[in-house]
Order: C-alpha cells, then sequence, then structure tokens
C-alpha cells in the first residue's frame, strides 16, 4: 500500500467517525448483538406487561378466590392453575411484574445516584474525605447483604416503599468504587488541568468534564445491577420481610408456594420462572451495552 | 510486607468498628424498649423497681455512649449475653451451634465448585469459541440468573416427588430427604444449590483469566522454546490464571454468606443463616446483634487471609 492510498483512507475514516456521534456507533455495535437486542424486546413486553396488568390479568388478583380450588393445577382457563387460596395464578404473576420492575428500576436509580454522588465527591477531594468514604464503602462491600436488609427491613416495617429504600440505599457502594476509580485517574488529565488553569470552578469540573466520562461504564453496572436487585427483592419478600400479602410479587407468591412445595409444586414454579427469564433479559442488555459502550472490555 | 499486612490488619479493624457502631445504632432505632420484648409484648406487669433493676444490669440507664462501650467491651471478651426468647442460653452457645453446620455447608460446596470450575474455565478459555465454550457460557449465565431458593425448590420438587417415583431409591444415596439434617444426605440438596452459584460465577473468572494469561509474552516464549502445550498450560499459564479466582473467592464471602441465609431458611438447616431470620422473626435482637457482628468479622477475616494468600503466591502485590 503506497502512502497516498493509506493518507486518503485515513482522511476518510476521519470523516466517517466525524460526522457518527460516540452514541449512535455505539448503538450499531449494540444493534448487532441479537441476544442484548433479545433482552431489550423481553423488558419492553415486561414494561407493557407491568402497565396494562389490569387489562391482562383475566381475573382479580386479590380479590377473586375460587371456592374449592386451593393449589388447583393449571388449566385452560387458568394456564398457570390456582394459588394456595384459590386465586389465579396468572394473574397474580402478571401484577407481580409491576413490583419487580418499580422495584429494580428505582432501587437501581438511588443506588446510581448515591454512587455518583459519593463516588465522585471521594474521587475528586481526595484526603481523609477519600479515606473515611473509602472504608465505608469497604464496609458495605463486605456485608452479606441480605443479612443487612434483613435487619433494615425488620427495623422499618416491611412495605414497597422499605424495600426500595432500604435496597437502593445499601446498594450504592459498587457504583461509588467505580466512579471514585474512574475520577481519580480523569482527575490527572490535562484537560482537567487546562480547565482548572482557567478557573472552572470544582463542581463544574465535575459535572461537565468528569461525569460524562464516566457515565457508560456506569450505564453498564446499573443494568447488570438490576438482575441482582430482582433477585434481592424476591427474597427478601420470600423471607417475609418485603412485600407484604395479599399484594402480588414474584417473591411473596414463591413463598407462598414453598409452604405446600410438595403438594402444589407450580405456584412456586412459575413466579421462579418470571424472575429468571427477568434476570436473564436485563443481563444480556447489559452485557451487550458494556460490548458497545466500552469495546476495550471485550474479551 | 509487613507494613503491607499491618495496613490492611488496621483497615479490618476500621470495617469492624464501623459495623458494630452500625448495628449498635440500627437496633437502638427499633421501635420500644429492650426490656419490653423481653417481658413478651408488655402484657406481664412488672414493678417499676424490678424494671430498673433490669434495666440497671443491661446498662440501659446510663447514656448512649457508655452503653455502645459496654456491649463492645462484652464482645471483644465474648460475652454475647443471653438469649431473650429462649431464656437463660447464651447467645455464644447459640452461634457456636451453628457455625459447623454453616461451615461444613459452604466449604463443600466451594470445594465442588472449584473442582468443576477451574478446569471447565481453563478449557473454556483454551478452546474458544469452541461448543465446549459455548455450553459453559451458558452454563454460567443461567446460574448466575437463578435465584437460589427458586432452584432450592425446583430441587426439593424433584427429588422428593418426581425421582422417587420415576427412579426408586438411588445408589449410594437411598432417599433424598427435602428438608432439615437428620443425615448426611440433608447436606446433598442444600450443597448442591449453593455449588451452581459460586460454580457459574469461578468459570467465568476462570474462563476470562486464562484467556489473559494466554496472550502473555512469557507464554508465547514458552511455546516458542517448544514446550508441549501442557507444560505450557500447567508450569506458566494456569498458576497465573488462578490469581484472580483467589481474589474473586475473598470478594465473595459475603455473597456466600447472604446465600447460606436463604438457602438454610429453605431446607430448614439449623446453621447461622437459620438462626439468623429465626431471630428475627422472633425479635431475639440480642442474637440479632451479636451475629452481625460474628458475620462482619468472619468476612474480614476471611478477606484478609485471602489477601495475604495473594500476597505470598504474587509478589508484584508487595511491591506495590
Amino acid at each position: 500500500m503506497t502512502d497516498s492510498t493509506t493518507s486518503a483512507a485515513n482522511t476518510q475514516l476521519i470523516s466517517e467517525t466525524a460526522h457518527r456521534s460516540e452514541w449512535s456507533q455505539a448503538w450499531r455495535r449494540f444493534s448487532a448483538n441479537r441476544i442484548a437486542l433479545g433482552g431489550l424486546v423481553v423488558i419492553l413486553l415486561l414494561a407493557l406487561m407491568a402497565i396494562f396488568a389490569p387489562l391482562l390479568s383475566p381475573y382479580d388478583p386479590i380479590d377473586e378466590v375460587f371456592r374449592g380450588m386451593r393449589g388447583g393445577s393449571p388449566t385452560l382457563a387458568h394456564p398457570f392453575g390456582y394459588d394456595h387460596l384459590g386465586r389465579d395464578l396468572l394473574s397474580r404473576v402478571i401484577f407481580g411484574t409491576r413490583v419487580a420492575l418499580l422495584v429494580g428500576l428505582l432501587a437501581t436509580g438511588i443506588a446510581v445516584t448515591l454512587g455518583v454522588v459519593i463516588g465522585a465527591i471521594a474521587g475528586y477531594s481526595g484526603s481523609w474525605i477519600d479515606t473515611l468514604i473509602s472504608r465505608v464503602i469497604d464496609t458495605l462491600m463486605a456485608f452479606p447483604i441480605i443479612a443487612l436488609l434483613v435487619v433494615l427491613a425488620a427495623v422499618l416495617g416491611p412495605s414497597l416503599v422499605t424495600t426500595i429504600v432500604v435496597i437502593g440505599t445499601t446498594g450504592w457502594a459498587r457504583f461509588a468504587r467505580v466512579v471514585r476509580a474512574d475520577i481519580m485517574s480523569l482527575k490527572a488529565t490535562d484537560f482537567v488541568t487546562a480547565a482548572r488553569a482557567v478557573g472552572v470552578r470544582d463542581w463544574r469540573i465535575i459535572w461537565r468534564h468528569l461525569l460524562p466520562n464516566v457515565m457508560g461504564p456506569i450505564i453498564v453496572l446499573a443494568t447488570l445491577g438490576i438482575g441482582g436487585i430482582i433477585i434481592l427483592e424476591s427474597a427478601l419478600s420470600f423471607l417475609g420481610l418485603g412485600i407484604r400479602p395479599p399484594n402480588p410479587s414474584w417473591g411473596g407468591t414463591l413463598a407462598d408456594g414453598r409452604a405446600y412445595i410438595l403438594r402444589f409444586p407450580h405456584i412456586a414454579f412459575f413466579p421462579g420462572l418470571m424472575i429468571v427469564i427477568t434476570v436473564l433479559a436485563f443481563n444480556f442488555l447489559g452485557d451487550g451495552l458494556r460490548d458497545a459502550l466500552d469495546p476495550r472490555e471485550r474479551d | 510486607m509487613l507494613t503491607y499486612i499491618a495496613r490492611r490488619i488496621l483497615q479490618g479493624v476500621v470495617v469492624i468498628v464501623l459495623i458494630s457502631v452500625g448495628t449498635f445504632v440500627v437496633i437502638r432505632l427499633m421501635p420500644g424498649d429492650p426490656t419490653y420484648l423481653l417481658l413478651g409484648e408488655g402484657e406481664i406487669r412488672i414493678s417499676k423497681e424490678q424494671m430498673e433493676a433490669i434495666r440497671a444490669r443491661w446498662g440501659l440507664d446510663r447514656p448512649q455512649h457508655e452503653q455502645f462501650f459496654i456491649w463492645a467491651w462484652n464482645l471483644l471478651r465474648g460475652d454475647f449475653g443471653d438469649s431473650l426468647i429462649r431464656k437463660g442460653i447464651p447467645v455464644r452457645q447459640m452461634i457456636f451451634e451453628a457455625i459447623p453446620v454453616t461451615g461444613i455447608l459452604n466449604v463443600t460446596s466451594l470445594a465442588l465448585a472449584l473442582l468443576v470450575a477451574i478446569p471447565a474455565g481453563i478449557i473454556a478459555g483454551v478452546r474458544r469459541n469452541s461448543t465446549f465454550d459455548y455450553g459453559t457460557a451458558v452454563g454460567s449465565t443461567l446460574g448466575v440468573a437463578l435465584p437460589n431458593f427458586w432452584l432450592a425448590l425446583m430441587l426439593i420438587v424433584l427429588f422428593a416427588l418426581y425421582v422417587p417415583r420415576w427412579f426408586g431409591d438411588l445408589p449410594l444415596v437411598g432417599r433424598i430427604p427435602p428438608f432439615g439434617l437428620k443425615s448426611w444426605q440433608g447436606y446433598i440438596l442444600p450443597v448442591l444449590v449453593l455449588t451452581t452459584e459460586q460454580m457459574a460465577v469461578l468459570t467465568r473468572v476462570m474462563r476470562a483469566s486464562t484467556l489473559e494469561v494466554l496472550t502473555q509474552d512469557y507464554v508465547r516464549t514458552a511455546y516458542a522454546k517448544g514446550l508441549p502445550n501442557v507444560i505450557v498450560l500447567v508450569r506458566h499459564a494456569v498458576r497465573n490464571a488462578l490469581l484472580p479466582v483467589v481474589t474473586v473467592i475473598g470478594f465473595r464471602i459475603a455473597f456466600i454468606l447472604s446465600g447460606t441465609i436463604v438457602v438454610e431458611t429453605v431446607f430448614a438447616i439449623p446453621g447461622i443463616g437459620r438462626l439468623f431470620t429465626d431471630s428475627i422473626f422472633r425479635l431475639d435482637y440480642q442474637v440479632v446483634q451479636s451475629l452481625v457482628v460474628v458475620l462482619a468479622v468472619l468476612v474480614v477475616v476471611v478477606n484478609l487471609l485471602t489477601d495475604l494468600t495473594y500476597a505470598i503466591i504474587d509478589p508484584r502485590i508487595r511491591i506495590n
């Protein structure tokens, strides 16, 4: 290859990358990934199911009790069968989607917000503030999270709000860790020094120059974290410290099924299957986002 | 090396102190006075003098910070107090009875998980994009997404309902009991559940670190000087690829204990996890707060040990 063709190719490459923004390139990489797209489609379907739960569910999930049908097996009219009290299991599972997505998204939102703010403060300030925050992060990461959630839920009294708040406020450590490390390394770069030299204020440097650079990894980590949070919520409800009966949640229905596991195994089967599908969808989406937003991470 | 150890121990102590303070504060935030709990929902009437005597004995009449130091000092001496609900039984005894059960459960499943994950990860890494590689990828993806309590219930259904119906008694193990620990067979299902998740995570880590190591110059050199594949793998690649696995185990000890809490509850196994959830529901806060600190110490000690092992295996850590 001669020098002139190489430079021509380079110019073409440069102009091509210039008019494609970083995000549209990421979208191109993402949409080529079928598994990730599949995950996204499943999540959208679940979201529709949660929004239109009253229209989609054939029966009332709480009030419509079928007499004499306790633990009844699946039939055509009741494809998931009946729960331990004779309610339609399909309707309860459909309504359970609301809890799973609500807790998954809101708790992740709280955790990401706290993590970004705390991590940015630690990474940017350095000094004793950083040392203190780092030890708190270590502590949270080192502690069996279920134990912490169980204690907090018992103290605050189990409810939907408690579940969201408790999972959100204990889950920020891993986000803070990533943000802190990234900001520490970005702080030493020339563009930050330049911004400082012309007198840009600290909070503006963090907001305009540093945070946009850490958003990629945070989006990936948040998406991958949602699955884990949905499992945590179900575990809490399963232990009786999450969503209170008679409100339908997957973990709660699983707990109902546990008591009758050898007599009516289908009660525990279906909500668990929904948890697995949802968690897989979020994990596939997260993996796809990682490959698209952070090509260095690919193996 | 000595400064490294000293620094890590100091960090561990700070974490334990933070957790003890946190636990103490959270437990005090709970509605009601522990003395009312002792009396069982306040139904038994006692005189004011008796109440004061109880409060004085527990130091509840003193300022909060003094109470903390009394509690912490007692913990340090190994005095966890008595259970509030199971009267007269020292908390220490309850914890010591539960620790071996949880220990056997988790050590067995971790060992099994490593036994499968290390070779599977190496093969998947070496034969990248092979059928085996895709197979382990699917397996570990599922393993991470399965909630352990659901897996536990499905295994109970499988082994208590269907296996006896289809196959009768199994060879070697006979009939597997769905709940409890009356015989050693009771360990089978919980160990299976705990192994699944660890195996999934560790296989992924082992595969990734094998891939990483195989691109290193010293591996290429080893091939270039004509060493057979097996020798290069065993002597050069795998030894280094194992390092991240050690870190991940240390890092995962908190997850492992979380899993134990749920799994022991499902299978009705009298370990630390079950003691924990039972005590929460029985409002036995004396047990709960002691267990929280015990768990924290356990996690910190295991983390410290893995870090030190790491520093011994890998001299690069010591220098930095």
